[in-house]
């Protein structure tokens, strides 16, 4: 008897439900609009908050990726962003605080058939959620992470985050913040994550961009949106949204292309010592100095460095995707190794059961 | 070869049967073998020594050899012990006989001991009168000084209580592994087995076995096992022509139901119980798990199994290894996780979002002494109350406890069942008595195990009466919601932590419904005692007037108490308990129908607290947190006297 590599012992329930389905509803629907991902559900959040801006992106891009609804799961943490999946019409679980990473790993790793994502936010990712997202960077199953970071507590009504600028007034730090914060994207790429991007609320062609790009990465992506909460850290984005300073502040970043940027090209990126990055007037340098972004370079320092180049009060933010790599998904390496134990065939119970040493006792 | 009594008489310290026959050994010496109905051996030695590896195959031995068996592994939490100190001690104890045998033995009949800290970390514990043998290679003035020995107990006559043969084990190795092109350090290693060897002399053990085993084991390495192979055969050769051994010991088989048998531990059987249920019902198996002692084997044993759709993820942490279980049987598979006491606690919040979420979860707490990290490798039954309600909020879940190493299997499958049937997480008790210990297991027909495919219906069409997918509309019968899974076409829906709406599962903060929700989900966890046996009594004659109550490994040493009180003429009734939550629907009733109800537990009284609480019964709770299993003797005082004193008052009362 031969046993093709990848065949599955017999049909399990699942495999039966799912067929069952189709032959209940037909083939899959998968040229859907905008409208198809909207829920029943009343949007409850603040008026204003940034994150319907995103909601709204995500619901139009989502046709274009070509899943079914059905095929869609959306797992989140606790926060106001993790109100999303009740909002959007696929499957999905609102979870614990931090866990969500963790959830979605065992349902990515166990149904690689599914488009698994996770919708954190700066406290429930960095803080309570720390060690599961750098664990779930670092394996590579198969999800996307949308990190919505709004730099403060907004559901425990605006307490300072793991991102809040040092020094920051809130009402548990009535004499300003002490503790230093994270920057998203260099803590991924510190955890080897093979996707990373960062995109802006209100910027819906750039946001669509980096979403469509990490939708289509095999692998875990993550991609921090800026997001505003307008009720407890309104305007925190301000200097990057501001048509009169985003542009000199902000530096696009597109795969190809040379790190040009601000009014009329003004200033660029190029190498420095060390293997850092630094800002130079664009005028000042030779044009050959100047880096032409790269997100597919298997070394992360490159993607760290651009990382850096931003400083807590937000200048010079990179914005786009910072790096892209392909290396092998958990869920399919454990794929894998599932069919190579079943090379020689199902696992037989009956020949478990009696498996080492056994002896009979006659009648 | 130095020794206190050279030669040792017939060895019957604890009144077993023996008859004694003679016969002649090789070289004309004579030699008698003694027929006894059972034995109790200790092996200790320095954790290095390989007394676990020791024990297992002795224990292999001798359930081929078809005697009844149960062990009793004890170790340290130290990996490596400075050698040959009191900390580093391990030791392995058996029970083996012609008859069924519930507890590994209080006190063993023979204790070998491979250096002076094994003897002095053991010695109280061997009855006077008991066979010692011991390792005078080791008995040097510098490992004596490491225990504190100011003398040595080989010379200064304290060991004369006891028949003592002091037998050179570690040069007899090196001398018969002279050839062997071993360093001496690593033919050293191999006194293990001679000392397995001469065991197996003593006691008539099949040697096959173990052979088999060591050229198994080895197979990289040919001349280890060639080298462990002629220690072994050294040993047992030098048992049969030795003067210093003049008896040697048979125990028959013992009188077991037909079939095949295999020896087995309680968390190979556990392992093995997780794969049927997963083949029972046809679900892919996913175990997400942290290393911890003493459950690791369960996700070792697990990730071998890969051909039978098992997954195994070692998460970052316990919190995490929960969540992808969750997550998996969000997806359709039957998620998995298996820790300890300490790992519960950090996963107390996702067993409440599964009994939110109300989807099957199969968590196994391996129980060990607490608090805190406590004892990592001793046995205790405290986890009963955080099982119970070490969530916060109403957070009913179904709690289950195997009673010995084999019946682990049968609790994985019944965990599975009550997880699947009713979309609930389940608590599956186990304890490191259950999980190290190892008994003969009758290998069980893997077509006639519970069928489990019924507990898997998941819905492929709305149930809603507007053509709505309804996640929280009830089964009348079970109270199991709706499942349906993603990938189904039409039934998208979402579920978390927050309270559900009756039927939709849409978030809800409405008084009544909360209310209602709240009591349906405990009504749903009640009601599972519609689906499980009328409590378990064992009562030979019927008609006694004290039980004794106990759930989980405390059932051998119980049952063996028992034995030992209806020997002395009196009665006592024995019920343990495979369901703690919810209790057999009975239970009430039987407790009721006794003068006195007495709760044997390794804890402060766990299971009495909720008898007490939930029935207003007088429970007699009786105690021991050791981290030790309890020895029958001292139950079966409690018991006889718990007997004598209510036959007395009530004796007392008629008057």
């Amino acid at each position: 008897m031969t046993v093709e590599l990848g065949m599955p012992d017999a049909p399990t329930p699942i495999d039966a439900a799912i067929a069952r389905s189709l032959e209940q509803h037909g083939p899959k629907v998968t040229e859907l609009k905008g409208k198809d991902f909207k829920t029943d559900q009343e949007v409850r959040w603040c008026p204003g908050c940034g994150d319907y801006v995103i909601l709204n992106a995500v619901q139009s891009f989502l046709p274009s990726l070509g899943i079914a609804r059905e095929d869609m799961v959306i797992v989140s943490g606790i926060g106001c962003s993790s109100r999303f999946p009740y909002y959007m019409n696929t499957y999905g679980m609102h979870s614990i605080h931090g866990r969500a990473p963790a959830i979605a790993t065992g349902l990515a790793a166990s149904r690689p058939d599914l488009s698994v994502w996770v919708v954190t936010g700066d406290g429930d990712a960095l803080s309570i959620g720390g060690n599961h997202l750098i664990h779930a960077l670092r394996r590579n199953v198969n999800m996307t992470i949308l990190l919505f970071n709004n730099r403060i507590y907004g559901l425990t009504k605006g307490q300072y985050s793991p991102t809040s600028e040092v020094g920051k007034v809130t009402k548990s730090t009535p004499m300003g913040s002490l503790d230093h914060p994270f920057n998203p994207v260099s803590l991924a790429l510190g955890a080897d994550a093979t996707f990373v991007g960062r995109a802006m609320d209100s910027d819906r062609k750039g946001l669509t961009e980096v979403l469509r790009q990490a939708a289509e990465h095999k692998g875990t992506s993550l991609v921090e949106i800026y997001q505003n909460c307008n009720i407890f850290n309104d305007g925190a984005f301000e200097l990057l949204k501001d048509p009169a300073t985003g542009p000199m502040w902000t530096i696009p970043l597109e795969h190809g292309k040379p790190l040009v940027f601000g009014p009329d090209g003004a200033s660029c990126v190029v190498r420095e010592d060390f293997g850092g990055l630094r800002i130079a007037e664009t005028n000042q340098v030779d044009p050959s100095e100047i880096v032409v972004h790269d997100a597919t370079r298997e070394d992360p320092s490159y993607a760290f460095a651009l990382s850096r180049l931003s400083s807590q009060d937000l200048r010079y933010s990179p914005m786009g995707v910072f790096r892209k790599v392909q290396k092998p998904s958990y869920d399919a390496m454990m794929t894998e190794q599932l069919d190579e134990a079943r090379l020689s065939g199902p696992g037989d119970l009956t020949a478990l059961l009696d498996g080492g040493d056994t002896w009979e006792v006659k009648a | 070869m130095t020794g206190t009594n050279p030669t040792v008489a017939p060895s019957n310290p604890d009144g077993a049967l023996a008859t004694t026959v003679s016969s002649s050994a090789p070289g004309g010496l004579v030699k008698s073998v003694v027929a006894l109905d059972r034995v109790v051996i200790r092996l200790a030695g320095d954790s290095g020594d390989g007394m676990q590896l020791t024990g297992n195959r002795f224990t292999s031995e001798t359930a081929s050899f078809g005697n009844d068996l149960k062990t009793l592994p004890n170790f340290p939490a130290e990996i490596r012990a400075p050698t040959g100190t009191l900390p580093g001690v391990s030791s392995f104890q058996l029970q083996f006989a012609d008859h069924d045998v519930m507890t590994p033995g209080d006190a063993p009949d023979v204790l070998v001991a491979m250096n002076p800290a094994a003897l002095k970390a053991n010695l109280s514990e061997l009855p006077g009168g008991g066979l010692l043998i011991l390792d005078s290679d080791e008995f040097t003035p510098r490992n004596l000084a490491k225990v504190g020995y100011a003398t040595n107990p080989l010379e200064d006559g304290s060991l004369e209580g006891w028949q003592t043969v002091s037998v050179a084990l570690t040069s007899m190795t090196l001398e018969a592994l002279k050839d062997s092109g071993l360093g001496k350090k690593e033919a050293e290693r191999s006194k293990n087995m001679f000392t397995l060897g001469l065991l197996s002399w003593m006691y008539h053990r099949p040697t096959e076995g173990t052979i088999r085993f060591l050229e198994r084991q080895f197979r990289r390495k040919p001349e280890i096992a060639a080298a462990n192979i002629a220690a072994f055969r050294a040993g047992y050769n030098y048992g049969d022509t030795t003067e210093a051994f003049a008896v040697s010991y048979e125990i028959k088989p013992a009188p077991m139901k037909p079939g095949r048998y295999r020896n087995i531990s309680g968390n190979q059987a556990l392992a093995l119980g997780l794969v049927a249920a997963g083949q029972r019902s046809g679900l892919p198996i996913f175990l997400g798990a942290y290393p911890i002692t003493p459950a690791s084997d369960i996700l070792h044993e697990l990730s071998r199994h890969k051909a039978f759709n098992v997954r195994t993820f070692q998460a970052e942490d316990e919190i995490a290894g929960i969540g992808a279980a969750l997550g998996a049987s969000f997806g359709g598979a039957l998620g998995i996780t298996t820790t300890s006491g300490p790992g519960v606690a950090l996963k107390a919040e996702t067993i409440g979002l599964a009994v939110m979420t109300e989807l099957p979860l199969v968590i196994v707490d391996v129980q060990r002494g607490g608090p805190s990290t406590g004892l990592p490798t001793k046995t205790e039954q405290s986890d009963l109350l955080q099982a119970m309600f070490g969530r916060n909020g109403e957070a009913p879940i179904p709690v289950i406890a195997p009673r010995s190493p084999g019946d682990c299997f049968d609790a994985a499958v019944e965990a599975a069942r009550i997880a699947l049937t009713y979309r609930t997480p389940v608590m599956l008790l186990s304890d490191g008595y259950l999980a190290n210990g190892a008994e003969p297991w009758a290998i069980p027909d893997a077509d006639s195990l519970p069928d489990l495919t019924s507990a898997v219906a998941f819905a492929t069409e709305p149930n809603g009466e507007d053509g709505e997918f309804l996640p929280y509309l009830r089964d009348p019968e079970t109270l199991a919601r709706a499942w349906a899974i993603p990938g189904t076409a039409g039934m998208q829906h979402r579920i978390g932590g927050l309270e559900k709406a009756d039927k939709t599962g849409n978030i809800s903060y409405d008084p009544a419904n909360h209310d209602f929700m709240t009591r349906t989900r405990q009504a749903k966890i009640d009601g599972i005692a519609a689906s499980i046996p009328l409590t378990d009594v064992e009562d030979p004659d019927g008609d006694a007037r004290v039980a004794v109550i106990g759930w989980g490994s405390t059932y051998g040493p119980i049952g063996s108490a028992a034995r030992q009180v209806r020997g002395s003429g009196r009665k006592v009734a024995q019920i343990h308990l495979r369901h703690i939550n919810p209790f057999p629907s009975d239970l009430g009733e039987v407790l009721a129908r006794y003068d006195r109800v007495i709760c044997p537990e390794m804890n402060l009284g766990q299971l009495s607290l909720l008898l007490r609480a939930k029935y207003l019964v007088d429970v007699q709770s009786h105690t021991q947190v050791s981290g030790m299993p309890f020895r029958s003797a001292g139950l079966a005082a409690v018991i006889q006297d718990a007997i004598d004193s209510t036959t007395a008052s009530l004796n007392g009362a008629q008057q």
